[in-house]
Formats: C-alpha cells, structure tokens, sequence
C-alpha cells in the first residue's frame, strides 16, 4: 500500500465537486473551516465534531526536562497542547479500511 | 464549538450561501479526511496539523475484570499532530 498525503488542495476539490462552487471559493470555505476551529482552540474551547473527533486544549505545569543526549538538565515552560480523540465512527472506519 | 456552531458562523460569513450548501461544505472537509485515513493516507493541513494513521501491532492482552489473558489483534488507529503555527498561536506566540 502505498501513502500518499492530502493537502488543502485536496479537501477543496471535493468540496467543489461536492457543491459546484468555484475553486476558489471552495478553498477558502476549506480555510474557514480550519480558521473557526483554530480561532476556538486558540481562546481554549474545545471543538467538538460529531462523527469526526474533540480537540481539546490542555494545560501542561512546568517540569524539569532533560536534554536525552547529554544528560542535562532543562527546564521546560508551562505550555498549552492541543489533543485530538477521534469519534468511534472515526476509529471503526480508520481500522475497517486498513485490515489487510 | 460544536459542529453546528461551525456551520452557523461559515453561514453568516457568507449569506449568499444556503445553509444546506454549507452544512454539506463543512460535511464533506471531514468526511474526506476519514476517507483518506481509512485508505492508509496522511491529510496534512499546513499551519493547523496533520491526521495519519498509525499500527499498533497485535499483543497479548489482560481482562483488567478477570486477569485472563486475551488476543487482541492488531490495529490502526486515527493519530493528529497539531501543526506548528497553531502550536505556537496556542501559547501565545
């Protein structure tokens, strides 16, 4: 099987067979799409996608890292990381379409 | 947000759209990244992240209830990487 990777481009020509808008009104739908979620993460919301998956937010403390290779000690900043849980329908179908 | 409140702000963006059009619009962006990954693809949206899948390999599990021991075959699950510029937007940067 061989991987190839989707960009962009990719979702906005579905969404333009999909609707029949222009392409480039379909890339920038496509880019809006991305813009709203981000703009909700960004202010710490949770995106919430039926069938699709939760991205949520959350908030690292401060720690004391090390640097693997040297051994040395570095202090790592409190931070805030984005986590994706996919739907069940997500995981079911992901795994359906990858059995041998 | 939820998915109706991303489709309700697409909406007012663009008022000569009719709801319908935008709910399939908003609809088909993540059906087809489902697509993709069930197909053993990687969707890779610069600046927000990226969603591939990744192989856990078959292992000899445990019934947490019982202790007996369980197959439990081996897998792919949906993975996201969030992408740098979110990353970075997130912590303020």
């Amino acid at each position: 099987m061989s991987e190839k990777t989707l960009t962009r481009m990719d979702l906005s020509e579905a969404v333009y067979r999909e609707v029949g808008l222009s392409r480039n009104e379909s890339a920038q739908l496509v880019e809006d799409v991305l813009k709203h979620m981000s703009d909700a993460l960004v202010t710490g919301e949770q995106v919430k996608i039926s069938s699709f998956g939760t991205f949520s937010v959350r908030d690292k403390t401060a720690r004391i890292g090390r640097n693997p290779k040297t051994g040395e000690e570095v202090p790592i900043d409190p931070r805030r990381v984005l986590t994706f849980r996919p739907s069940h329908l997500m995981k079911d179908r992901v795994d359906a379409g990858n059995k041998a | 947000m939820i998915k109706s409140e991303l489709i309700q702000k697409i909406a007012e963006e663009n008022p000569h759209l009719y709801q319908r059009d935008v709910e399939r619009i908003v609809g088909t962006v993540f059906d087809e990244i489902i697509e993709a990954m069930a197909s053993g693809n990687r969707v890779e949206l610069r600046g927000f992240g990226a969603f591939s899948v990744k192989q856990r390999e078959a292992r000899l599990g445990r019934n947490p209830r019982t202790g007996e021991a369980v197959d439990v075959e081996e897998k792919h699950v949906p993975f996201f990487k969030t992408g740098k510029l979110l990353r970075d937007r997130l912590n303020g940067k």
